[in-house]
């Protein structure tokens, strides 16, 4: 009788924990890795955290530690006048985005840590300037989020654009996830809209709400560090950071609350429960979990015909298992999921060219071309 | 009688001095957890046991236990390339945190007497500020 309690015990231990470790289907696949190549486009880059295409022949790319690059025929140079840094953690130059009529005013954006004025410490703010060969001139800045911490943590940050004249952009918790997220009069743990001159669009969701941070247009996130438009639904779709066993695909929707920190289904680093909450009514499900978390940075559809078999699947960069991930997607559900370019590196960013190419920009590495056998 | 003012004086001078610019080890320890929590757990998680391959341990790392200059080296500037912890290899990127000095101290103590480390050592800012690239 005493061993069948140790075996029941043993059981439901074993089931327990089991359940707990399991990975959120589908389970991931490892195909032939010898059907894929890269070829380099630019190397001596330790961390390439945003890249935009100014042509099909030239990109920008920053790397993280304070430095803009314009990348041509396999050569880099950098661009001066960039703004002051404030260097802290996970902070420092961070995307950078080419202006959808870049070709007649050639202005660019960027998100980077700043400190500029204020407390100690720094925050994300979004600026533009006027890209004059390999100088940044009329540097405006667009978007500073207050107050300054010296947390290191959760800058974000992604720069897209929709087809109705706005520019999103992402900033992370901070490390304030108790304050931050899910208060509309802070900074932190939300997405941003714009007008692409910066001022804030008279739809905003907040715009008439009591001391409400005007330009959010989406909130509850912890770290938003990949986010891209849907290229047929135009929807924006955007992936976070959770903590373990949380990271999220979410669509993002105007004046939606995406939970974090309230629900999630991460708990802390150290083991311990964040909340028992999954779901709570006003707040939004995320269109995909990872558990165990792959740390995903970077995210880009794939829209053109270059590559067999890939047209409207997903891809995201995993920075914590080295891999690009081929998400598949049918009747808005993940369906299939695959390591592409195993142990590749830490991809920070996926980004689809003009060319219909994709691109990853790879920690130690630089910029990398996507290539089917 | 002036001239023992004038030590007693001198005396708490220095004690002054030397007490600002060592502080208690728990005190650099309690708040190297906090810089831990803050910029290292992600990697190191935890109990600092890392990820085989991946993220190298601090919980009874022979790197970082036996050489402690190249550990402070490591966080002061970044670190960038293969490396060797109790046995298994290791190549990639520790991003430089931009920590200040004192900071740096406070996680090395931390670090160093933790999760079953444990070191004679007391790092102090002074000599972080001493370790060049």
């Amino acid at each position: 009788m005493k061993i069948n309690l140790y075996v029941i015990f043993f059981t439901l231990v074993m089931s327990f924990s089991s359940c707990i470790s399991q990975e959120n289907p589908p389970l991931i696949e490892t195909p032939d890795q010898t059907k894929y190549e890269t070829e380099t486009i630019i190397d001596g880059i330790e961390v390439p955290w945003g890249m935009s295409f100014l042509s099909e022949r030239e990109l920008l790319v920053t790397e993280k530690k304070g430095i803009l690059y314009r990348v041509t025929n396999g050569n880099k140079t950098e661009v001066s006048g960039l703004p002051e840094i404030y260097k802290r953690g996970q902070g420092g130059l961070l995307d950078v985005a080419v202006h959808p009529n870049y070709k007649s005013n050639s202005l660019i954006y960027m998100t980077l840590s700043s400190h500029i004025e204020g407390d100690k410490g720094g925050n994300t703010s979004l600026y533009q300037a006027k890209l004059n060969l390999n100088t940044l001139e009329n540097i405006k800045l667009l978007y500073k989020a207050k107050p300054n911490t010296t947390k290191g943590q959760h800058w974000g940050s992604r720069i897209i654009f929709d087809d109705n004249g706005h520019l999103f952009f992402s900033v992370g918790d901070r490390g304030n996830r108790d304050e931050n997220p899910q208060d509309l009069m802070r900074d932190g743990g939300k997405i941003y809209r714009l007008n692409l001159d910066g001022s804030i669009p008279s739809d905003n969701p907040f715009i008439n709400t009591d001391g409400a941070k005007k330009a959010v247009f989406s909130y509850g996130h912890r770290n938003p560090q990949g986010m891209t438009v849907h290229p047929k639904t135009g929807e924006i779709w955007e992936n976070e950071h959770g903590p373990k066993g949380g990271d999220e695909i979410n669509i993002i929707r105007k004046g939606k609350n995406y939970g974090w920190p309230v629900i999630t289904y991460g708990i802390n680093y150290s083991g311990t429960p964040i909340t028992e909450e999954r779901s709570r009514p006003g707040m939004e499900q995320p269109f995909y979990y990872w558990v165990p978390s792959i740390a995903p940075s970077g995210m880009a559809f794939s829209s053109s015909k270059v590559y067999k078999k890939w047209k409207g699947d997903l891809f995201v960069g995993s920075l914590k298992f080295k891999y690009l991930e081929r998400l598949v997607i049918k009747k808005r559900k993940v369906v299939k999921r695959e390591k592409i370019l195993n142990e590749i590196g830490r991809i920070r960013n996926v980004k689809e060219g003009p060319d219909g190419y994709l691109y990853i920009g790879v920690e130690g590495k630089g910029i990398l071309k996507i290539i089917q056998k | 009688m002036k001239l023992l003012y004038l030590t007693f004086g001198l005396f708490l001078f220095f004690k002054a001095f030397s007490l600002h610019q060592n502080k208690p080890l728990e005190e650099s320890i309690a708040e190297g957890a906090e810089i831990y929590q803050d910029f290292c757990v992600q990697c190191h998680l935890d109990s600092g046991e890392g990820v085989a391959g991946v993220f190298p341990p601090l919980a009874g790392s022979d790197y970082l236990l036996k050489n402690i200059n190249l550990s402070i080296k490591g966080v002061k500037y970044g670190l960038n390339g293969p490396i060797e912890v109790n046995g298994e290899a290791y190549d990639g990127i520790m991003q430089n945190q931009w920590l200040e000095e004192e900071e740096i101290a406070d996680v090395m103590n931390y670090v160093l007497n933790n999760w079953g480390n444990s070191s004679k050592e007391i790092i102090t800012a002074q000599r972080v500020s001493q370790i060049q690239k």
